[in-house]
């Protein structure tokens, strides 16, 4: 099994972390795992992305043109990845934002209204759990005992009281999330 | 599971500094490495190990320190991207030429000039053919993963201290960038004092003591005939390297008919490129130089007869495509593809260049 | 009575440092980087440590003290000798760790590494040789040169408009709150030596205390650069160049 993920959205939303609990969660179930950020100016309060690959085998290219998942957080971020899920992949969105939605009929598209449910639920900062939550409910490649294990690891020991309350955002995320057409 | 960590490369090559017993780090920021100063200044390991961290006033600071540290064999090191390599090829060749060793990693970024911060391999000759003045050589390791940032740090300091020679990681911005797993070894004590003296007492500036001569860490003889006799020592060492230090991995070069040359991130991409292509029936191999110098020419020569051509895959203009020609000796087709300023080619390029230059037509 | 009377111990009234070697020195005759040398020579010998010294040499005329002084030692590229001696006295805490620079080396190209050293407030001392010319080289124009000074690269004298001023960067570094002891000597006379080998031992001492950073500049003469008579030389440094680098202590806490 392999999963190649991009996550895209602004800088500040939580995607580096997302993608980073996400590799954690992969080598607590043994697999390997790369995470590849854009950087440099463009991380700038500007947009922000994220490759994240799990793979039961080694991984090859960190640099890939091709997506299983695409989890798509803003507008300039769907510009540039929708034609890049492979067809009878998936892109999941959050449609705050979003004014041209995806078109691609070859796919499966989802929608996680989580910048709102974050809003609703008072905790800005658990918005990219919610993100996280739709895309384990649509691609459960790992565990969610694992997902827990991976957020004690990516977290400093201090904010470990956070861990139910992310727990939670997952769940919602898991609950919330949404087929298109 | 629990023996794995994920880090970036960057944060690798702090965290095995700190393991494997290094003495000093010297620094000075610039992306896309600034990651490695940061996690030592993080992980504060002169708490811990007794290492000393110092960021410097300037990349040319950072290795005079590297090449003081070492004269008195300590176990030092610095890191940086291209514009500050540039800057510190100066020390660099003093390191050289007062044959001492010592770790430099260069986490290559798009040139020339200020360039970009995006990945390049663009600085092979300067790694490979020198860097700075003079005949010299430099032990160079290309990691293609973040577990061989963490292992090169050792082996580095290993070859250099074999050889009495500088060794550099010649990283990039991927590699520098990119989280993996990583299984971390245990800590090596740092050498004391007394035992350095007792290894390296016959050359490192350790106080001169009433039993031995004075030592003088320098790369100064204004004899000629001296300085061509020490210049031939440095010749004989370099081709003891290349006859036992070589170093390199072989993918499914077995039954193949065009064999990809690439080293660090460029090498992943053609795994992949590797994988789509023998998909679609063409016999591909990859191998890949871990070592690049010492060059594996040999491993290259034994193709030749065997294989329809190379292709040689780096982020350069073309580079070590060069080195892959003299290896062959015009005796084999040898082609380049590859991007520059930053910009990263995908599997599915390579594969394209590949069909372009040896099926097609 | 011949000469073997006369050698004997009781007899004996000066002698040259153990710390010093046989080699001949090559710096000119009436230079003063001689008389510099035998003084840190001395120090260290008195101290009693000569085993746990490190030196680095510049690139000027000094490029060779590491014939001179029986330590170890460490030849700088061109400038960074203070660098140097920060990792060294960093990753050897307990030794004695010292640069010795000339103006080119000190002020000019190796200004930053001067200015940061001394700012980190580096266990180290620095021994700085003014004397207002390149002399390695064959007397270019430093960074100390007086103005209308005639130097090689200055012959018509040089040009404040054209050229800058002369740097005073002792007062610069006397400044800095790393630095515990800053002074300014010389070495043309008896007295000036005896001044200056006080000033060494106590910068010396400061430095094994591990209170800070001392720095010692010894206004020198070129005399080959200059293009006098060893003598004249002396005299010319005591008009022109005293006036603009005036001796005396500017810091020592």
């Amino acid at each position: 099994m392999t999963e190649e993920i991009i996550i895209a959205g602004f800088g500040g939303q939580g995607v580096l972390s997302m993608g980073k609990i996400l590799a954690y969660s992969g080598i607590m179930q043994d697999q390997e795992v790369a995470w590849m950020p854009s950087y440099g100016p463009e991380m700038r309060g500007g947009t922000a992305n994220v490759t994240v690959i799990l793979s039961d085998s080694r991984i090859s290219s960190p640099i890939i043109q091709e997506f299983d998942t695409a989890i798509i957080l803003n507008q300039q971020s769907m510009d540039k990845f929708e034609s890049r899920v492979k067809p009878g992949g998936v892109l999941i969105y959050d449609p705050n934002g979003i004014t041209h939605h995806p078109t691609r009929k070859d796919i499966s598209i989802y929608k996680v209204e989580a910048a709102d449910t974050a809003a609703a639920m008072n905790n800005a900062k658990t918005f990219n759990m919610i993100v996280l939550g739709a895309f384990l409910k649509v691609k459960p490649v790992v565990k969610m005992e694992n997902v827990i294990k991976g957020l004690k690891k990516s977290l400093p020991e201090r904010h470990h009281h956070l861990i139910p309350m992310n727990e939670q955002a997952i769940n919602k995320g898991m609950e919330i999330v949404a087929k298109v057409g | 599971m629990a023996d794995y960590m994920l880090m970036k490369g960057n944060e690798a090559i702090a965290e095995a500094a700190i393991r494997c017993g290094c003495d000093g780090y010297f620094g000075y920021p610039i992306t896309p490495q600034s990651e490695i100063l940061e996690t030592l200044a993080l992980r504060k390991p002169w708490e811990e190990t007794g290492m000393v961290v110092l960021q410097a006033e300037s990349e040319i600071a950072s290795i005079n320190m590297v090449y003081a540290g070492a004269g008195c064999g300590k176990k030092v090191m610095t890191s940086s991207s291209s514009p500050g390599i540039s800057l510190k090829q100066e020390g660099i060749t003093y390191i050289a030429g007062a044959e001492l060793p010592c770790l430099i990693v260069n986490v290559v970024r798009g040139g020339p000039g200020l360039g970009t911060i995006q990945p390049a391999q663009s600085d092979y000759f300067q790694a490979v053919k020198g860097g700075g003045h003079g005949d010299y050589r430099l032990i160079v390791l290309a990691p293609a993963s973040v577990q061989e940032m963490y292992d090169f740090v050792d082996l580095g300091f290993e070859l250099a201290f074999k050889y009495r020679n500088p060794a550099m990681i010649l990283s990039d911005g991927v590699i520098g960038q990119m989280m993996e797993k990583v299984k971390v070894g245990e800590y090596k004590k740092r050498l004391t004092d007394q035992e350095i003296v007792e290894r390296y007492g016959s050359w490192a500036t350790t106080g001169k003591t009433p039993n031995r001569q004075r030592n003088i860490i320098t790369s100064l003889d204004l004899d000629a005939n001296r300085q061509e006799q020490f210049n031939l020592k440095l010749q004989r060492k370099y081709r003891e390297i290349e006859e036992n230090e070589t170093r390199f991995e072989l993918i499914n070069c077995d039954d193949a008919d065009y064999i990809l040359v690439a080293y660090g991130s460029s090498s992943r991409i053609c795994q992949k490129a590797v994988d789509l292509c023998r998909e679609k029936g063409i016999k591909v191999g990859l191998l890949r130089p871990i070592t690049l110098f010492p060059f594996p020419t040999k491993a290259i020569q034994s193709f030749v007869g065997k294989v329809k051509g190379f292709l040689t895959v780096e982020m350069s203009a073309g580079q070590m495509v060069e080195d892959v020609r003299l290896a062959v000796n015009g005796q084999c087709r040898v082609e380049h593809f590859g991007h520059m300023g930053g910009v990263i080619p995908s599997p599915n390029e390579v594969v394209k260049a590949l069909e372009d230059n040896f099926i097609k037509g | 009575m011949d000469v073997k009377d006369i050698i004997k111990k009781e007899n004996f009234v000066y002698g040259k440092s153990k710390v010093l070697t046989d080699n001949p020195m090559h710096y000119c005759p009436g230079c003063t980087h001689g008389v510099v040398h035998k003084v840190l020579a001395e120090v260290i010998e008195e101290l009693d440590i000569q085993d746990k010294t490190i030196g680095v040499s510049p690139v000027g005329c000094a490029v060779l003290a590491y014939n001179y002084l029986d330590i170890d030692w460490h030849e700088a590229a061109h400038g960074r000798a203070p660098a140097l001696a920060s990792a060294i006295n960093r990753l050897y805490p307990d030794k004695f760790v010292f640069t010795y620079q000339g103006d080119g080396d000190l002020a000019s190209i190796g200004a930053a590494e001067i200015m940061h050293a001394c700012n980190r407030g580096e266990k180290q001392l620095t021994i700085f040789i003014n004397n207002a010319i390149y002399g390695m080289t064959g007397g270019q124009m430093a960074p100390t040169t007086l103005e209308g000074m005639k130097t090689a690269t200055s012959p018509y004298g040089r040009n404040v408009a054209l050229h800058g001023y002369p740097l005073q960067i002792t007062e610069l570094i006397a400044q800095l709150p790393g630095t515990c002891y800053v002074t300014r000597q010389s070495a043309h006379t008896p007295g000036a030596v005896r001044k200056l080998k006080q000033a060494m031992l106590k910068a010396v001492k400061n430095t094994l205390e591990r209170k800070g950073t001392s720095f010692i500049e010894v206004v020198a003469t070129c005399n080959s650069g200059w293009k006098q008579s060893p003598v004249d030389s002396n005299k010319w440094m005591v008009e022109n160049m005293f006036p603009k680098y005036p001796l005396g202590d500017m810091k020592d806490i």
